[in-house]
C-alpha cells in the first residue's frame, strides 16, 4: 500500500467516518490522486458533495494488488480547479459530470460538455468534436438505433469507410435516481436501484445492499452472501451467453446465434427459478436476501445449470471453429494495454486487453471472500480478447456455482438492517458481468443520506469502445459495440 | 471447421420453437406468482395493512370497505399478498393480464376483482395487421430489462415471426411502437418524432409498469409518468418487466388471435388493395 497521508484507507464494503477522511484544497487533491493513479492505483469514483456555498471534490481510489482503496477530499470549494483530466485521462468524464451536478469547473480539461442534462426534451448535447476535410464525411446514429437496444447518440467522423473518431452522447435515459436518493430513503428506493441498469439488477443491488449494512455497521447473514453470489454468477452467465450469441449473430453465424439466444433464457429461467423474476428482482435486501433456496429448489437448480451450461459450451466451440467467425473477430476493434490502463476500463473490456483487474479477487468481499475463481484474461485487446474473456468466465462461473451448491451454507437469510450511522462515507464494490459496480453513499449528520453515488461499469468503458473503433470501418461498428455491450441506462441514472 | 459440421449442429438441436399457442403455455416460475385478484369483499372493516407496503402507492382504499389495486403500477413483489390479514390479495400464477385501458387494470371494484383482459382490435385493423405487424420498439428511460424480453421473443424458442409479428429497424416501417420506460425528459422529443414517423393507422402497446404509469419513478422530475403522456396508448402489459409469455398473449390478444383463449388463425381475407 502506496498511499500518501492525503488518503484514508479502507477495504471493500465498508464505512468510515467522514471526518476522518482527509482535507487538503483541491488543487493540491488533483496533484495527490494524479500521483497516486501514476504509482499504478485507479480512480474507481471521482465525485461531489455540495457543502455550503461550495463542492467538496472526493476522490476514491483502488489498489488492486494491495486489496485496498484509498479516500479522499477537498476543502469546500467554489468555482474552478485545475483538472485532473490532462494528466489522468481515466478522470474525464468524472469531471465533466462534476462540473455538470454542481458547477465546480475543471479548467483544461479538453472536452468539458454535459453528460446528462436536458433541454428541450432531449439530451443538451453541445457541439460535437468534428474532422475537417475533403473526403471527411459525418455519421449520425441514434438515438433510437436499429435493434431492440437502448437510447444513445453516436457521431463518427469518417474518411471513406475509415473512422477517425467516434464521439459517445448519452444521457437520454436520465431517471434521476441519485437526485431521488439524496432526497432521502424512500420506498421506491430499491425498485429503482434495480433498475439502474435492468440487466445488472443483482450486482446493483447487493452494492447497494452492502453499502446500508456496511453504513449501519452491520453484514448480512453468511447464507444470504452465499445465496447473492450465485445469482450474481448467474446473472454473468445469462448476459455473457447472450453476448456471445448476438456477437456470432452481428458476424451472420447463425448456429450459435439461435442457441445462444435460448440457452441465455434458460440461464434466466435459473434466476426466476430462486426468486420468481428472470431478473433477480425482489431478491436482494439490505440485511440479506428475501428469499430462501430450499432443497428441492437447490437440486432443480443444479440440474438445469449443469445442462445449460454443457450447451453453451457446445455452443461456443462452434464459434471458434468457425475460421469466417475467427477473422471477423480478429484485429477488428482493438484496444491496447496500455489505452485500457489509461482509461480505467473495468471488467472484460479490461481483462480482454491483459489487464488483472476483477473485484471479486482483488476487493473480495461477502461470500467471494470464500470462494473465488482465477481472473479470466486474454491479451490481445480486440473483439476475440473480449469474446474469449465471456467464453472463459462462463466456464469459471459455472464452476462456482456448482461448487457453492454442492456446500451450501446454514443459517437465516435476513437480519433487519438499522438505519445508518451519522456522518459516514461507505463504498461497495461489486464485479457485475460488465465490470466494476461501485456504490457511495454519505450519511448527514441524523443519519439521513446526503449524497449518493453510482458508477456503473459503462462509465468506465464507453471511451473504451471510441477508442476500439478508430481505424476500423463503419461496418465494423455493431461487432464492436455488442463486443463492449455497455449500459446505456446505467451511464444515464 | 467444415460446412458440414455447421449444418449438422443445427440439425441436431432440432425445433426448439415451444408448442404454445396451440399446445400449453409454459409455466411461470412458481415463485412469479402471476397476476392478482383483489376480493375487496373479504376486506376486513377499516383494515389498510397492504397500502403502506406497496413500495409504488399502487394500492388505495376505497371508500367503505376493500381497496383498489393500479396492476400498471405493480411490481409484483407480492409485499401486500403477505401483508392482508384476510387474503383478500391473492395471486392467481395466470401470465394473462394486458389490457386495452388503464381502468381495466384497476382491480377490487365489485366485479372487477381481476384484470379484463384485451379486447382485439376492430375488424378493418385486425384485416390491416393481423398477419403482419411490424413493431418499431423504443426504449425511453427503460432499463433494458422490458427490451431483454422483447429480443427474447425474437429467439428460437418463442419465435414471434410464427404470427407475422416482427420488430422492425426504423419507425417509418412499423404499424406501431413499443414503449419501454416511464418517457425519460432527455427520450420525450425523440419518442414523439418516431410516433410521427410511424405511418397511419398505427397502434402504440406500452411494455412493463414504467411505461404504463413512471413507476417507480414517479416524482423524479427527470421523467414523465410512462408513454400515455406522449402518445395514445392501445395496449398496456403490466409486469417489472412482463414475462416474455405475458407479452406474447397480450399482442395476440390485440390481434384478435387468442378467441377464448384458443389460439385462431388470422381473421378474414387480406384488405384488398384500395379498401
Amino acid at each position: 500500500m502506496s498511499a500518501t497521508s492525503s488518503f484514508a484507507q479502507l477495504t471493500n464494503a465498508t464505512a468510515v467516518p467522514w471526518a476522518d477522511v482527509p482535507e487538503v484544497p483541491a488543487t493540491e487533491l488533483v496533484s495527490a490522486t494524479a500521483a497516486e493513479l501514476e504509482r499504478g492505483a485507479r480512480i474507481c469514483a471521482w465525485f461531489g458533495v455540495p457543502e455550503g456555498p461550495g463542492t467538496r471534490l472526493a476522490a476514491v481510489l483502488a489498489y488492486d494488488a494491495d486489496n485496498v482503496l484509498a479516500v479522499a477530499r477537498s476543502h469546500p470549494t467554489e468555482g474552478s480547479y485545475p483538472s485532473l483530466t490532462p494528466r489522468c485521462p481515466q478522470a474525464h468524464l468524472f469531471e465533466r459530470e462534476v462540473w455538470e451536478q454542481h458547477g465546480l469547473r475543471p479548467d483544461g480539461h479538453p472536452w468539458l460538455k454535459p453528460v446528462r442534462a436536458t433541454a428541450g426534451g432531449a439530451p443538451a448535447n453541445a457541439e460535437f468534436f468534428r474532422v475537417e476535410g475533403g473526403e471527411v464525411h459525418e455519421v449520425a446514429v441514434g438515438p433510437v438505433h436499429a435493434g431492440v437496444i437502448e437510447p444513445g447518440h453516436f457521431r463518427f467522423q469518417c474518411s471513406g469507410e475509415e473512422v477517425l473518431h467516434l464521439e459517445i452522447a448519452l444521457g437520454y435515459q436520465h431517471r434521476g435516481i441519485e437526485d431521488a436518493l439524496a432526497r432521502g430513503s424512500h420506498r421506491a428506493t430499491l425498485a429503482q436501484i434495480e433498475a439502474v441498469a435492468g440487466d445488472s439488477t443483482v450486482g446493483h443491488a447487493t452494492a447497494h445492499a452492502c453499502v446500508m449494512e456496511a453504513l449501519a455497521g452491520v453484514e448480512a447473514p453468511l447464507r444470504a452472501q452465499w445465496l447473492r453470489l450465485i445469482a450474481l454468477e448467474l446473472e454473468r452467465l445469462a448476459n455473457h451467453t447472450g453476448d456471445i450469441g448476438a456477437l456470432a449473430g452481428d458476424v451472420a453465424f447463425l448456429p450459435t446465434a439461435a442457441a445462444c439466444g435460448k440457452i441465455r433464457g434458460d440461464f434466466l429461467n435459473l434466476t426466476a427459478l430462486v426468486c420468481g423474476n428472470r431478473f433477480g428482482r425482489g431478491l436482494v435486501r439490505p440485511g440479506g436476501c428475501r428469499l430462501d433456496l430450499d432443497a428441492g429448489r437447490l437440486a432443480q437448480l443444479g440440474e438445469r445449470l449443469d445442462a445449460a451450461l454443457a450447451e453453451a459450451e457446445r455452443a461456443s466451440a462452434w464459434l471458434w471453429d468457425a475460421a469466417s467467425v475467427r477473422s471477423r473477430f480478429e484485429n477488428t476493434g482493438t484496444v491496447s494495454l496500455k489505452q485500457a490502463g489509461d482509461l480505467g476500463l473495468v471488467g472484460p473490456a479490461a481483462r480482454a486487453c491483459g489487464l488483472v483487474r476483477d473485484v471479486r479477487y482483488d476487493h473480495a468481499a461477502g461470500w467471494h471472500r470464500f470462494a473465488q475463481a482465477p481472473v479470466a484474461v486474454w491479451p490481445s485487446g480486440d473483439v476475440v480478447g473480449r469474446a474469449r474473456v465471456r467464453c472463459l468466465e462462463i466456464q469459471r462461473s459455472g464452476q462456482m456455482i456448482r461448487e457453492q451448491l454442492a456446500g451450501p451454507q446454514e443459517g437465516g437469510m435476513l437480519d433487519a438492517c438499522p438505519g445508518p450511522a451519522p456522518g459516514m462515507l461507505a463504498v461497495s464494490l461489486v464485479e457485475g458481468w460488465r465490470g466494476e459496480i461501485c456504490h457511495m453513499a454519505l450519511t448527514g449528520p441524523k443519519g439521513a443520506i446526503r449524497r449518493y453515488k453510482i458508477v456503473d461499469p459503462s462509465f468506465h468503458n464507453w471511451m473504451g469502445l471510441a477508442m476500439a473503433m478508430r481505424g476500423q470501418a463503419v461496418s465494423d461498428f455493431p461487432v464492436c459495440n455488442k463486443s463492449f455491450n455497455l449500459s446505456y441506462c446505467g451511464v444515464d441514472l | 471447421m467444415f460446412v458440414l459440421d455447421t449444418i449438422t449442429h443445427r440439425l441436431r438441436r432440432g425445433c426448439e420453437t415451444m408448442a404454445y399457442p396451440e399446445g400449453p403455455p409454459p409455466p411461470l416460475p412458481d415463485r412469479h406468482g402471476g397476476s392478482l385478484r383483489v376480493d375487496s369483499a373479504k376486506c376486513a372493516e377499516n383494515c389498510d395493512a397492504c397500502v403502506g407496503t406497496c413500495p409504488t402507492q399502487a394500492i388505495a382504499p376505497r371508500a367503505g370497505r376493500g381497496v383498489t389495486l393500479d396492476l400498471g403500477r405493480c411490481l409484483f413483489c407480492a409485499a401486500c399478498v403477505e401483508a392482508c390479514p384476510t387474503g383478500a390479495i391473492t395471486q392467481t400464477g395466470d401470465h394473462r393480464m394486458a389490457a386495452r385501458t388503464r381502468e381495466d387494470l384497476v382491480l377490487g371494484e365489485e366485479g372487477r376483482e381481476e384484470v379484463r383482459l384485451a379486447a382485439a382490435l376492430d375488424a378493418k385493423l385486425r384485416r390491416l395487421l393481423g398477419r403482419s405487424l411490424r413493431l418499431r420498439v423504443v426504449s425511453a428511460g427503460g432499463c433494458g430489462a422490458e427490451e431483454a424480453d422483447l429480443n427474447v421473443l425474437g429467439t428460437i424458442g418463442w419465435d414471434i415471426g410464427r404470427f407475422g409479428i416482427q420488430f422492425v429497424a426504423s419507425p417509418r416501417h412499423a404499424d406501431g411502437l413499443v414503449i419501454a420506460g416511464p418517457v425519460s425528459r432527455g427520450m420525450e422529443l425523440a419518442l414523439r418524432k418516431a410516433w410521427d414517423a410511424v405511418p397511419e393507422p398505427k397502434i402504440a402497446i406500452a411494455v412493463g409498469a414504467s411505461a404504463i404509469s413512471g413507476v417507480p419513478f414517479t416524482g423524479n422530475p427527470e421523467v414523465l409518468a410512462g408513454a400515455s403522456s406522449v402518445v395514445p396508448v392501445d395496449l398496456f402489459i403490466p409486469g417489472w418487466p412482463p414475462h416474455p409469455l405475458t407479452i406474447l398473449d397480450g399482442l395476440l390478444r390485440l390481434l384478435g388471435r387468442l378467441e377464448n383463449d384458443r389460439f385462431s388463425p388470422p381473421a378474414g381475407p387480406p384488405l384488398a388493395q384500395g379498401s
